[in-house]
């Protein structure tokens, strides 16, 4: 007789929200008339966003579980609800910019610059299926972070990633940029997905199971198969890396982020990598974490690769979001500095809280800069190429002054939040008192000097040159967008002056560390 | 000592004030204003120094409140004399540089009531960094106050001004940096959970990380200063900075480098510092000479006056590291006078600038017979950095000498060179530009008006002043300068005199 395996509903509640109104969504689109659709959508997605933050905040009053739901499978410990709490968060405001129907393309079938795109355009056709698709992706991303088993952890990032290569593809302008971004998101996508599915069958191979406990308690005794673990560990970190964008695996990044709708830039720029990291931390330290011998010089050298590369290349560019995809990897190279700082509990939960910690502000502060990115148009949309933002800061001084202190945020200048959080990972890493380490640190701020050259270089354009004649237009910004960079804004600045609050959330999330 | 919040008074007043101006909508008003809260903060930063007493606690005027738990971080802020010094020198700069930039921004890009409230955030934060006694707080300060400075002289300042500006930030930015990673270690080496100064004196006791700490320092406050070789940013931006910036740039800006290699560098890590000598002072010497060369050759009046001060601020190290009661009051009297002396080279500088739209010596000639207040007003302030007797920076330069001897004899006479090379780079300029037949180009220039003398006559007043009677700022200094070289373990060496027989 098989026994039912019991399932924790309650501790499960966010994700169940978030995926039930995914499906009514989907309903919605097949049932409702055209004209309803956009007006039952949004506020859908919002209050499902919402209801499942209330649901994570209730979770975490009434005491965070110790051991983990779904016979073991989902882990809901203190560290998943602040990321969980993170992602909604971001996820909330990314949702709030998806609100702008301008983004997206009216008929994504059809052909870029046909009759039938035409008609599409007078019509004002709309596809709403974004919504339930981008509350997939968000519910996998939930889902990612939190999988305690390896199995999970390959259902969720399938279940966040189809819908971000298809979203990927409905930008409304530079549609044959959107389209090939999407197709190359896609296979990439595809192929580490395969070396992550490869890597959990090598593991399964050399522990006897998928369960991330059951892996580290095998690392204490399973011997003679070294070889199963290593390059089963290797192919796990392949597809891992590949979804935070670390170098070597980082070419993805600059072509998705600058062909996506620019909403979904923002949702996978900040709620992606919040979840994937999530997920590294998961595999590294509870599967992996008394092998750290074996992962962490490789890690080393992908973290410094990855910091040089985001601050090199992105000095090259030319348009503006790929810019801040490249400065996205470095920000991912920093981020791993904290995942390598591991030593005894207390050493961790120092790590572990400087993560989440900076986690928050990189990603809040990424939506408002994507945010500003919207409201830069030329007429054929987004003014995507650098020079066509000089003088912004003449133009339009008060959007110019948000995006400058956006960008100084990024490069980490004390009193944005950029700062604390950058301080948050490395004096953790410091802490560790390894010298290979506080090495690491070292060429982390010199990166991090490189890359304030180009944030500053965006700076200069803005307030140093001298506006173009036809400049860019500044849109009036509708409700939402305002709310967003507002919102983010406030953040940055909150976060840069007083970040004491959100610090004893992550500390106190990361106290418990995650459960086996 | 009373109860009142001096320090937070002073800084809430510049925010307070900087905020009020940003939101004035007409120009004049806003640069009235501007005045107006600078000569406050300038009558409170009085009031606070008369109330200081000088041979009480080290630290007065004492604010500690808890920050960021979490790192250990406070908000505190005290006064040494050291750091009240300087406090007072930014307070007396600042109503000063308002007024001499009373027509500046008007030639720049943007709004004139940005420029002004600039100058009130940065005024703000040269308190803060001055007066910050706790690491972090000093750091944050540290690295928050290029922002100002980046737009002030890249929105207002000249032809190459983004490039500048850009150069400048990029340097500061990786020397704090660099510090920024010292800055945790020390936290974490000191293993205190406290960023406080007085916490953290004689935390790091092994020989290996004092020196790597100091390193990390050191570099940031030697870009900051600047010493040679990391100078080269300092002639551009203060060539292209427009002059009231470049007033507070190399006036109190840099002397954030200096106050730090005495306040940190040398008490935190005493031992490093120690090891370090050597090489500071050959570093102190080489750019005492190399600056005051590089500035004979210049054709560009402010980059001329740049090359002066690496070559005044290769002195100041110099005092600094020569660990002598003297020669350290001296480096800090010398950060003082330099402030004020530099201050008005530029001042006057700016308005010959202004004046004729040139800031190339070859473009001037005679303008001492069309302007004889300005060519006045120049000379004395030249002759104030060739520290001649009876001006103030004489007094500190002598004492910085003398204190150096006492220890390191051949760098203190090499260092006496500068001396004589100022008398050439500043006479010459003076004669090229002033002296001789009357370029035709500068034929028509008007004389100082009513508020340019306003903007000369109070600084060489003080130059003047404390040339002759420096008994008051040196009562301030010395304490505090003793109570620093206590905490670095060093005592003066004793005055070989030759005794005679049967006298």
């Amino acid at each position: 007789m098989i026994t039912a395996p019991t399932i924790e509903y309650f501790a499960l509640a966010p994700l169940l929200v978030i995926f039930g109104a995914a499906i009514i969504g989907v309903l919605v689109e097949a049932f409702a008339p055209r004209y309803l659709r956009r007006a039952i959508q949004i506020p859908l997605t919002l209050l499902s966003l919402v209801g499942a933050f209330a649901l994570v905040i209730l979770q975490t009053v009434r005491g965070v579980p110790t051991t983990p739901a779904a016979m073991g499978s989902v882990a809901v410990d203190g560290p998943t609800l602040f990321i969980w709490g993170t992602i909604l968060v971001l996820s909330f405001v990314s949702v709030l910019l998806i609100n702008d129907e301008d983004q997206f393309v009216p008929s994504a079938a059809a052909v870029p610059g046909s009759a039938e795109e035409e008609k599409a355009i007078t019509e004002g056709a709309a596809h709403t299926e974004v919504y339930p698709l981008a509350l997939f992706a968000i519910g996998g991303m939930l889902l990612f972070p939190a999988s305690n088993d390896l199995l999970i952890m390959f259902v969720a990032l399938e279940v966040m990633s189809l819908p971000l290569y298809l979203l990927c593809g409905l930008a409304r302008r530079r549609r044959l940029l959107s389209q090939e971004a999407s197709v190359k998101y896609f296979l990439l996508g595809a192929f580490s997905s395969a070396f992550f599915l490869y890597g959990t069958a090598l593991l399964y191979g050399y522990a006897g199971t998928v369960d991330l406990a059951g892996i580290s308690q095998a690392l204490a005794v399973a011997g003679g198969t070294e070889t199963l673990l290593i390059v089963g560990t290797a192919l796990l970190g392949v597809g891992l890396f590949f979804k935070i964008g670390a170098a070597p695996f980082q070419a993805w990044k600059p072509d998705v982020y600058q062909g996506a709708p620019t909403p979904i830039t923002a949702l996978m720029a900040s709620g992606t990598l919040v979840a994937a990291f999530g997920a590294v931390l998961r595999v590294f330290w509870v599967a992996l974490g008394n092998d750290s011998w074996n992962w962490a010089p490789i890690m080393w050298g992908v973290a410094a690769l990855t910091m040089v590369v985001g601050s090199i290349l992105a000095i090259t560019q030319t348009d503006i979001k790929r810019m801040l995809a490249y400065s996205s990897i470095a920000h991912a190279g920093f981020l791993l500095i904290g995942v390598m700082a591991v030593g005894d509990r207390g050493q961790n939960s120092l790590a572990l809280s400087g993560l989440l910690f900076y986690l928050v502000t990189y990603g809040i502060t990424t939506v408002g800069a994507f945010a500003v990115v919207t409201l830069v148009r030329d007429p054929g949309g987004e003014a995507w190429h650098l020079s066509r933002w000089a003088g912004l800061g003449k133009r339009s001084p008060k959007l110019a002054g948000l995006f400058a202190f956006f960008l100084l945020a990024f490069a980490g200048i004390p009193l944005t939040s950029g700062f604390f959080g950058k301080y948050a990972v490395f004096s953790s890493a410091v802490a560790l008192g390894q010298g290979w380490l506080t090495g690491l640190v070292v060429l982390a701020v010199v990166a991090s000097a490189a890359a304030a050259f180009f944030y500053v270089r965006v700076i200069v354009l803005m307030f140093f040159s001298d506006p173009s004649a036809d400049g860019p237009t500044v849109v009036t910004p509708s409700w939402a967008t305002s709310a967003v960079v507002g919102v983010s804004a406030f953040a940055t600045v909150a976060l840069g002056v007083f970040p004491q609050p959100v610090l004893d959330l992550a500390e106190k999330a990361a106290k418990t560390l995650f459960v086996q | 000592m009373t109860a009142i919040p001096w320090l937070s008074i002073l800084m809430g007043v510049s925010v307070l004030g900087a905020l009020g101006v940003s939101f004035l909508k007409n120009d004049k008003l806003a640069k009235q204003a501007t005045l107006g809260v600078s000569l406050l903060v300038l009558v409170l930063a009085v009031v606070m120094t008369v109330g200081f007493s000088p041979n009480g606690d080290r630290f007065q005027y004492a604010e500690t409140y808890d920050w960021i738990p979490s790192f250990g971080v406070h908000y505190a802020v005290a006064v040494d004399g050291v750091a009240l010094v300087l406090i007072l020198l930014s307070a007396v700069l600042v109503p000063i540089v308002v007024l001499a930039s009373w027509h500046d921004a008007e030639q720049g890009k943007r709004s004139v009531r940005t420029y002004f409230a600039l100058l009130l955030v940065l005024e703000a934060m040269m308190i803060g960094v001055f007066a910050a006694t706790d690491v972090f707080l000093f750091y944050v300060f540290f690295e928050a106050m290029l922002i100002p400075m980046y737009f002030m002289i890249g929105s207002y300042g000249g032809a190459q001004r983004s490039y500048a500006a850009v150069k400048f930030l990029l340097y500061s930015l990786f020397g704090g940096l660099l510090m920024l990673v010292a800055v945790i270690a020390l936290y974490n080496v000191a293993d205190k959970n406290s960023f406080l100064f007085p916490d953290l004196i004689g935390a790091v006791t092994d020989p290996t990380t004092q020196k790597w700490l100091f390193l990390g320092f050191f570099i940031a406050f030697a870009i900051k200063a600047p010493l040679w070789p990391v100078h080269t940013w300092l002639p551009d931006a203060a060539a292209q900075a427009p002059a009231g910036a470049a007033v507070l740039l190399v006036g109190v800006l840099d002397k954030v480098g200096t106050y730090g290699m005495l306040r940190f560098c040398l008490e935190l890590f005493p031992d490093a510092a120690k090891w370090a000598t050597p090489v500071v002072i050959a570093l102190s010497v080489i750019g005492i000479v190399y600056g005051a060369i590089v500035a004979i050759g210049q054709t560009d009046i402010k980059r001329l006056i740049a090359y002066t001060s690496i070559s005044h601020f290769g002195f100041i190290t110099m005092g600094v590291f020569a660990m002598t009661t003297t020669a350290a009051s001296g480096a800090t009297l010398y950060m003082v006078n330099h402030g004020f002396s530099t201050g008005v080279l530029f001042l006057v500088a700016g308005f010959l600038i202004y004046r004729r739209g040139s800031q190339f010596i070859a473009d001037y000639g005679g303008v001492q017979k069309v302007a004889p207040l300005l060519a006045g007003a120049f000379l004395i302030a030249g002759l104030s950095g060739l520290s001649l007797p009876g001006l103030s920076t004489f007094v500190s330069e002598f004492m910085v000498l003398l204190g150096t001897y006492q220890r390191y004899a051949v760098p203190a006479i090499i260092g006496t060179t500068g001396v004589i090379l100022a008398a050439i780079y500043i006479l010459w300029m003076y004669q090229r530009t002033m002296n001789g037949p009357t370029a035709e180009s500068v034929a028509e220039m008007k004389d100082l008006n009513g508020r340019e003398r306003w903007v000369v006559a109070p600084l060489i007043a003080l130059i003047v002043v404390l040339g002759f009677f420096p008994k008051p700022l040196l009562d301030v200094i010395n304490p505090a300068v003793k109570e620093s070289l206590v905490n670095v373990k060093v005592t003066d060496p004793a005055p070989v005199v030759a005794v005679k027989e049967g006298q």
